[in-house]
């Protein structure tokens, strides 16, 4: 007989309170220097490195009783990846969930920056299975570091260069460089091109956490983030100009593409499913006050 | 000559080791093959001391072993000295040892100030990027940050290597080795630096290419004054590139002077040796 887990058969949030001072103080140093990847001492979890142990650590380290947590992967509310980690920091926790933005503190994510405007008093936490910008320019972690230190990224703008010159745009989808507080090139997890500009200036502060990598980052609110780009080539979004959520209607965010083999007809609907179900929520009460 | 003028690049008493060293092998320089018989340890460069003056272009050659290419890559930091002082005059008027700069210091000279061609193209090259970006790669690592100019200029700069511009969007993987070779001339000129470093870039080529490489290089150093260093073990190279050689066996320099006197008249009986066997 398998017996059920409950919250007082763990330390609150799993994580003993060693290892969340730890990943705590490792939280501040990030803070301090944004985009600065500090080393931390990625725990063992019950669920696989690289299926968001990074994110959960800092979750896990930073919520409270009384915080709300909402949880989305890819924008999603109810994805497998995003209720599984739900499940584990509920039990530990026994804190409450949403899907709301507005209503949360903390939002953990992987692969997006939820549609509506973060908070000062809002945390954003994103899973992040390759920190090192670099990694694709030399696989030493010691060489990667050095080039840090140096402020040398001629091999991020290689790479770049390289893909103007041979798909015609110096853009990548997701994962496209930042320079963050003017200082460290950064992965900004593997958020799409269209959350770049998110990053700059927000109000809200920004964790990033890769457990398999052992790396915390960080941008504090009101940091400068450039996304990098060309003198001739400006930074840009991806044009999604002409596209309406087929469920809510809106338009100007960022959208999953769903193909229909059947009528060959492609349909739009919004990434961020919680922001879409408030819209229809809200869509569904302005009818029902007009009637 | 020019020695009246001052050079452009010294080095004064360079060297290179790989091991500890032992009281036998630092009181003894004339260690056999530069290696220790008692620590092991491997002398590849010692205490050589040259000068390279403002457009020439000065060879060194050697038996495989004898440290040319250490001390090439050793001058283009690409592993460190184990004693020893450079100076290039454009650098703190000539005042300042390059070899105990820092590290952005050495990627500023190596980017700004010299250029090297490698007897490997894998080492100079990155294989699996475009030729275009490959050249580039200097361009940006110079600060320049447009990209429509680094195109123009990579276009430029391949035409002038006579690699097709079409062929610009090609990774240097599916080049013939000559072509490898051209592409790295061409990377390591884009900033017009005044000094080239090239080691063996004739080996493995066949001779038509190798004239063809050698031709290259000869009109750029015309076109540009670009002082050279290179490196071959070919006499053939040095004798139709070399004003000056400089003869190293065993890591250090056994004989230096005028390229015609060293290949007419050798003094050392190494050189001569290697003379003899040319002819």
């Amino acid at each position: 007989m398998t017996k059920k887990t409950n919250q007082t058969d763990y330390n609150f949030a799993f994580l003993d309170e060693g290892s969340k001072r730890e990943i705590r103080r490792s939280i501040l140093h990030a803070i301090a220097v944004p985009g600065y990847q500090v080393p931390f001492g990625s725990r063992e979890l019950p669920i696989g490195r690289g299926w968001g142990t990074g994110g959960i650590q800092l979750t896990m380290s930073l919520i409270g009783p009384h915080d709300k947590l909402k949880v989305i992967d890819q924008g999603n509310d109810d994805s497998v990846n995003a209720v599984s980690i739900k499940n584990l920091i509920c039990r530990t926790t026994g804190v409450e969930t949403t899907t709301d933005t507005a209503e949360a503190d903390i939002i953990q994510s992987r692969h997006r920056v939820p549609e509506e405007p973060l908070r000062e008093d809002q945390v954003l936490v994103l899973q992040v299975p390759q920190p090192e910008p670099l990694r694709g320019v030399d696989p030493h972690e010691e060489v990667t570091r050095q080039l840090h230190a140096d402020g040398e990224y001629t091999g991020i703008w290689v790479n770049l260069f390289e893909l103007l010159l041979t798909k015609g745009s110096p853009f990548r989808g997701a994962d496209h460089p930042v320079m963050a507080d003017g200082r460290y090139v950064m992965n900004p997890s593997p958020i799409p091109r269209y959350d770049n500009p998110k990053l700059h200036q927000a109000q809200c502060l920004y964790l990033f956490g890769a457990g398999r990598e052992k790396k915390i980052y960080a941008i504090p609110p009101h940091t400068d983030v450039v996304s990098l780009a060309f003198e001739d080539h400006p930074f840009r979004q991806e044009d999604l100009s002409g596209r309406k959520c087929r469920l809510c209607g809106a338009e100007n965010v960022f959208f999953d593409e769903l193909f229909d083999e059947a009528t060959g007809q492609r349909y739009y609907q919004c990434s961020d499913t919680g922001y879409c179900q408030k819209r229809r929520r809200q869509q569904a009460q302005q009818r029902g006050e007009q009637q | 000559m020019t020695q009246t003028r001052q050079p452009i690049l010294e080095g004064r008493k360079i060297t290179v080791r790989f091991g500890p060293g032992c009281d036998y092998c630092r009181s003894h320089p004339e260690i056999e093959k530069g290696r220790c018989p008692h620590c092991h340890t491997i002398w590849a460069v010692r205490d050589v001391d040259f000068q390279l003056y403002p457009g020439e272009i000065l060879g060194i050659v050697g038996e495989s072993g004898s440290g040319k290419s250490t001390l090439l890559r050793t001058l283009y930091f690409d592993r460190p000295a184990t004693q020893g002082e450079a100076y290039l005059s454009l650098y703190h008027q000539g005042q300042a040892n390059i070899l105990e700069a820092s590290s952005q210091q050495k990627r500023y000279l190596r980017n700004h100030l010299m250029g090297m061609v490698y007897q490997n193209p894998t080492m100079g090259l990155r294989m699996r990027l475009s030729s275009g970006a490959n050249v580039a790669e200097k361009l940006i690592a110079a600060g320049n940050r447009n990209a429509g100019q680094m195109i123009g200029r990579s276009q430029q700069l391949l035409r002038h290597v006579e690699i097709p511009v079409e062929r610009m969007k090609d990774p240097p993987c599916v080049f013939s080795g000559g072509m490898q070779q051209r592409v790295q001339i061409s990377k390591a000129t884009a900033n017009n630096p005044p000094i080239l470093l090239l080691d063996e870039v004739t080996t493995g080529l066949d001779l038509s290419v190798q004239a063809k490489v050698l031709d290259l290089i000869r009109s750029i150093q015309k076109e540009l004054g670009i002082a050279m260093m290179i490196v071959s073990h070919d006499l053939g190279v040095i004798r139709m590139m070399a004003d000056r050689t400089m003869v190293m066996l065993g890591g250090r320099v056994v004989e230096e002077g005028l390229t015609d006197q060293i290949l007419e008249d050798p003094l050392h009986a190494y050189t001569q040796t290697l003379v003899s066997s040319l002819l």
